[in-house]
């Protein structure tokens, strides 16, 4: 009896899995080429509820970086290829040891309430943002500016409530003296962190964050916690991405599969990644509705350098590790083509990005592997393991590898899960990873520097694995004093370059973004931060 | 019985005491810290993080932080939570009444249809609707809350769009209907069963006989003798269900993207905000107390016999 009831459920399921591929299948542009375009049509997002107040140097996980993009322009922006380009400032020109950076703004730039954006809009805010008794979690962005210890010092009170590296020189122009000349200080500027804000913040921060005031492509039309965010375009705008719709409606939703539900059935316009648990469909479901971009962002397994096991390692080993990892079948089978094997330790999208940095190393071949695994005198105790976080789905990757590694040199291999990412960390700062452990990171700002000296440089807080190298150290040095940011990040590539001889990480895949859009709206991008962009959405009259 | 009420209600100040208490130590015990978790898979900044702690007196001692907690507790302060410094009650104001709507909701439904189905079944035992109600109710012990959930979203839901697939306004009566039937379906088969059960057995008791030899009407019989002295298995089982239904909607709030207390418990523990778990078990508990004591009450409505001083 309960055999032939569950087969019935069975055959419900299939039922609705096949109608709702039939559904999604194809044809939409064609339907949608005689569609006119509302230009105040408001595009539905699949958000959640933003971890902290909406100050854009409090802001840091996705949720609310999605809104604090949409409400606050910064200085500068970056495109797809890594290169900067100009929002609210005019120039922005270092001098020849780039510690002095001039910044001129753009001249009729308005905050959604009117006030003018001046010099002083952004030197008061990165005053108040690098405070450590505003407990912003972002403040240490502002680490490089001179003065920067004497209003957060790592200890006790702050002495001063400016920093002595921003002078405001004149309403349009103010200058940044760094502690260190840094070639590439422009491109850390790219980050919302560096927002400007209004004079009424700093008297009611907490108002502010609750109803931000910014000086971005779309207002703050109303936040209702938990359900969702109201954006509407900013006529006012002078940046160069003027909204194409009539605002965002950022929706809070609890999960993702509930939110791919609703992308499939169109009942929201986009989403930010497609569930893993859809991969296998997703191309089905959506159609040529699905999206699927470059993404910088790299995911490693790093061997902790403070165990017995890896400590005096030949490299050869490690070297041999990378060598018997299949990273395209996994790809295919585990990740159902959506990812790209890595063949560097920077990811796509960023200046300086360059292919085969790693070289034969990261490409499957089982018998160098086993021979190079040989000749550097073997995988101490012949066993490894892979610490991962069970709460996102990594399992069935580390289990692949780890196969993939067992069979091409008889090492045996394993997965360490942690019950989540929390207790994954706490290993990790508590340097007790018996082997090695899954990484990954995304880019803060698009230079190949902020995938080597900020994960790979000896004592930086990245480093987890107590990873060193004199080499690469001076490499990065060589890089930072460069003139100018293309000499740097040539400089930089050198230095990852030089990881090849000591593999601080196994280089595995470069992420992609995969989502997808609603049959309402057309030019849905997302940026290879990962984050949408929003401004050139259009969407169809209804 | 006001002395009975009076005692028990005296009673709940230790129970309260001693499972704030374990919960908050248990909190402290597991792996991870919750003002690391501010700056998610990036180094985190030590001096802020000192200045976060003294100001949410995380820094003091575990006994002291216990102490404050309850101190705050009995003035009606539930804390502040460690992401985005917001009071802790009014995160709770937000979703209790979420969950107290979907909770109640679902248990009407299991209620109504439960009982029904369960008399039904117990007055026609051994007849066609008797099986019919056993195998439905056997169907949906068998399936998992989270294969009913997404199968039914996605037949009313997506296919027939009879209802829409997620729930948009968690305050909405008429969006979280489906999301309750899902809840309370489980209890339901379990409110059917018991309740079958216990009439089929009772329906052979003396005083049946006697009822129907005194000629009366058989509905009288069915609603006055027999469902009320075979309903204390039953009101038992609702007793606890009540709170199960409020707390244990993680699930079910995850799939119908419902805003409740599930998913703030859920997201809590995911970012070891203390505060907000400690809290909400804290409500929980008294859910719990309360509903055990209601249901003690009911047992002397039900059969006289039993008696409180």
């Amino acid at each position: 009896m309960r055999g032939a009831k569950s087969a019935k459920w069975v055959a419900i399921a299939a039922v609705v899995a096949l109608g709702a591929t039939a559904c999604g299948g194809g044809g939409t542009e064609e339907a949608n080429a005689n569609k006119e375009v509302d230009p105040n049509g408001i595009v539905s997002y699949a958000n959640g509820e933003p971890q902290n107040p909406l100050q854009p140097a409090n802001t840091m996980e996705a949720y609310g970086s999605v809104t604090i993009e949409a409400i606050f322009s910064g200085l500068v922006d970056y495109n797809d290829k890594g290169e900067i380009t100009m929002t609210n400032a005019e120039s922005v020109t270092p001098d020849k040891d780039n510690k002095v950076w001039t910044v001129k703004l753009k001249k009729g730039w308005k905050f959604h309430n009117g006030e003018e954006v001046t010099a002083k809009s952004f030197v008061d805010a990165w005053n108040w943002a690098a405070n450590v008794e505003n407990k912003q979690v972002n403040s240490s962005w502002f680490s490089d500016i001179e003065g920067y210890a004497d209003v957060h010092p790592e200890k006790g009170k702050p002495k001063k409530d400016k920093m002595s590296g921003l002078k405001v020189v004149d309403d349009q122009t103010f200058t940044i003296t760094l502690a260190d000349g840094i070639p590439y200080f422009h491109y850390k500027l790219a980050y919302p962190v560096f927002s400007p804000l209004p004079s009424g913040f700093f008297k009611d921060p907490e108002g502010y964050g609750e109803k931000p005031v910014g000086n971005g492509p779309y207002k703050l039309k109303s936040w209702e916690h938990k359900k969702s965010i109201q954006l509407v375009r900013n006529d006012d705008y002078k940046g160069p991405d003027k909204a194409k719709n009539g605002g965002i409606d950022l929706k809070a939703y609890t999960s993702d599969t509930a939110a791919y539900n609703d992308l499939v059935s169109n009942n929201v316009d986009s989403m930010p990644i497609v569930p893993n648990s859809e991969l296998a469909n997703y191309k089905e479901d959506l159609g040529d509705r699905a999206i699927e971009q470059d993404y910088s962002a790299i995911n490693t397994i790093n061997p902790a350098f403070y165990t017995k096991q890896w400590k005096d390692i030949d490299v050869k080993v490690l070297q041999g590790l990378s060598m018997a990892i299949d990273r395209d079948t996994i790809n295919k089978t585990v990740f159902f083509g959506t990812r790209e094997s890595a063949t560097s330790w920077v990811a796509k999208g960023v200046l300086g990005y360059e292919a085969d940095t790693c070289g034969e190393f990261c490409k499957y071949n089982p018998k160098k592997a086993k021979a190079l695994i040989k000749e550097g005198g073997g995988v101490p105790g012949n066993k490894i393991s892979i610490q991962y976080n069970a709460d996102q789905p990594h399992k069935d990757w580390v289990v692949a590898v780890c196969n993939s590694i067992k069979q091409a040199t008889g090492v045996e291999c394993e997965g360490d899960a942690k019950t989540d990412f929390q207790a994954d960390l706490k290993v990790r700062d508590a340097k007790q990873v018996k082997s090695m452990y899954r990484s990954g990171w995304v880019l803060d700002y698009p230079f190949n520097g902020n995938f080597l000296r900020d994960l790979f440089g000896t004592g930086v807080a990245g480093n987890k694995a107590d990873f060193s190298d004199k080499k690469f150290d001076d490499l990065v040095k060589k890089a930072d004093a460069a003139a100018t940011v293309e000499e740097s990040a040539k400089l930089y590539t050198q230095a990852e370059k030089q990881l090849a001889n000591t593999f601080p990480g196994i280089p595995l895949w470069y992420n992609r973004t995969i989502s997808g859009h609603s049959e309402n709206v057309k030019n849905m991008k997302f940026g290879q931060d990962g984050d949408p962009i929003f401004t050139e959405v259009e969407v169809y009259k209804k | 019985m006001g002395r009975y009420v009076a005692r028990r209600l005296l009673q709940m100040i230790p129970v309260f005491i001693g499972t704030t208490l374990l919960i908050f130590l248990m909190v402290n015990v597991l792996p991870g810290d919750p003002v690391a978790a501010l700056w998610g898979d990036k180094p985190p900044d030590p001096a802020q993080m000192a200045i976060i702690r003294k100001d949410l007196g995380l820094d003091l001692p575990l006994w002291q932080q216990y102490l404050n907690y309850l101190g705050g507790l009995l003035q009606g302060d539930f804390g502040t939570t460690i992401a985005g410094n917001r009071p802790v009650l009014d995160q709770m104001t937000d979703a209790f009444p979420v969950s107290i709507r979907l909770g109640l909701m679902a248990f009407t439904f299991e209620l109504v249809l439960g009982l029904f189905f369960g008399v039904l079944a117990g007055v026609k035992r051994g007849k066609v609707i008797d099986t019919g109600v056993t195998v439905f109710t056997l169907m949906v012990i068998s399936i998992p809350v989270f294969v009913l959930g997404l199968v039914s979203q996605q037949v009313f839901g997506t296919q027939l769009g009879w209802v829409s697939p997620n729930v948009k306004d968690s305050m909405d009566m008429a969006q979280l209907v489906l999301p309750a039937i899902v809840l309370g379906s489980l209890s339901l088969a379990y409110v059917a069963r018991l309740t079958r059960t216990s009439i089929a057995e009772n329906a052979r008791a003396d005083y049946m006989r006697t009822a129907v030899a005194k000629g009366l009407p058989q509905r009288r019989i069915v609603s006055m003798h027999l469902l009320r002295n075979s309903l204390i298995p039953v009101v038992t089982y609702l007793g606890t269900d009540i709170g199960a239904l409020m707390a244990g909607a993680v699930v079910t709030e995850g799939i119908f993207n419902v805003q409740g207390v599930g998913q703030l418990l859920f997201e809590a523990l995911a970012r070891r905000e203390g505060s907000i778990i400690v809290g909400i078990v804290t409500v929980f508990v008294l859910i719990y107390l309360l509903a055990n004591l209601l249901v003690d009450l009911l047992y002397a409505v039900l059969d006289p016999r039993i008696r409180y001083a």
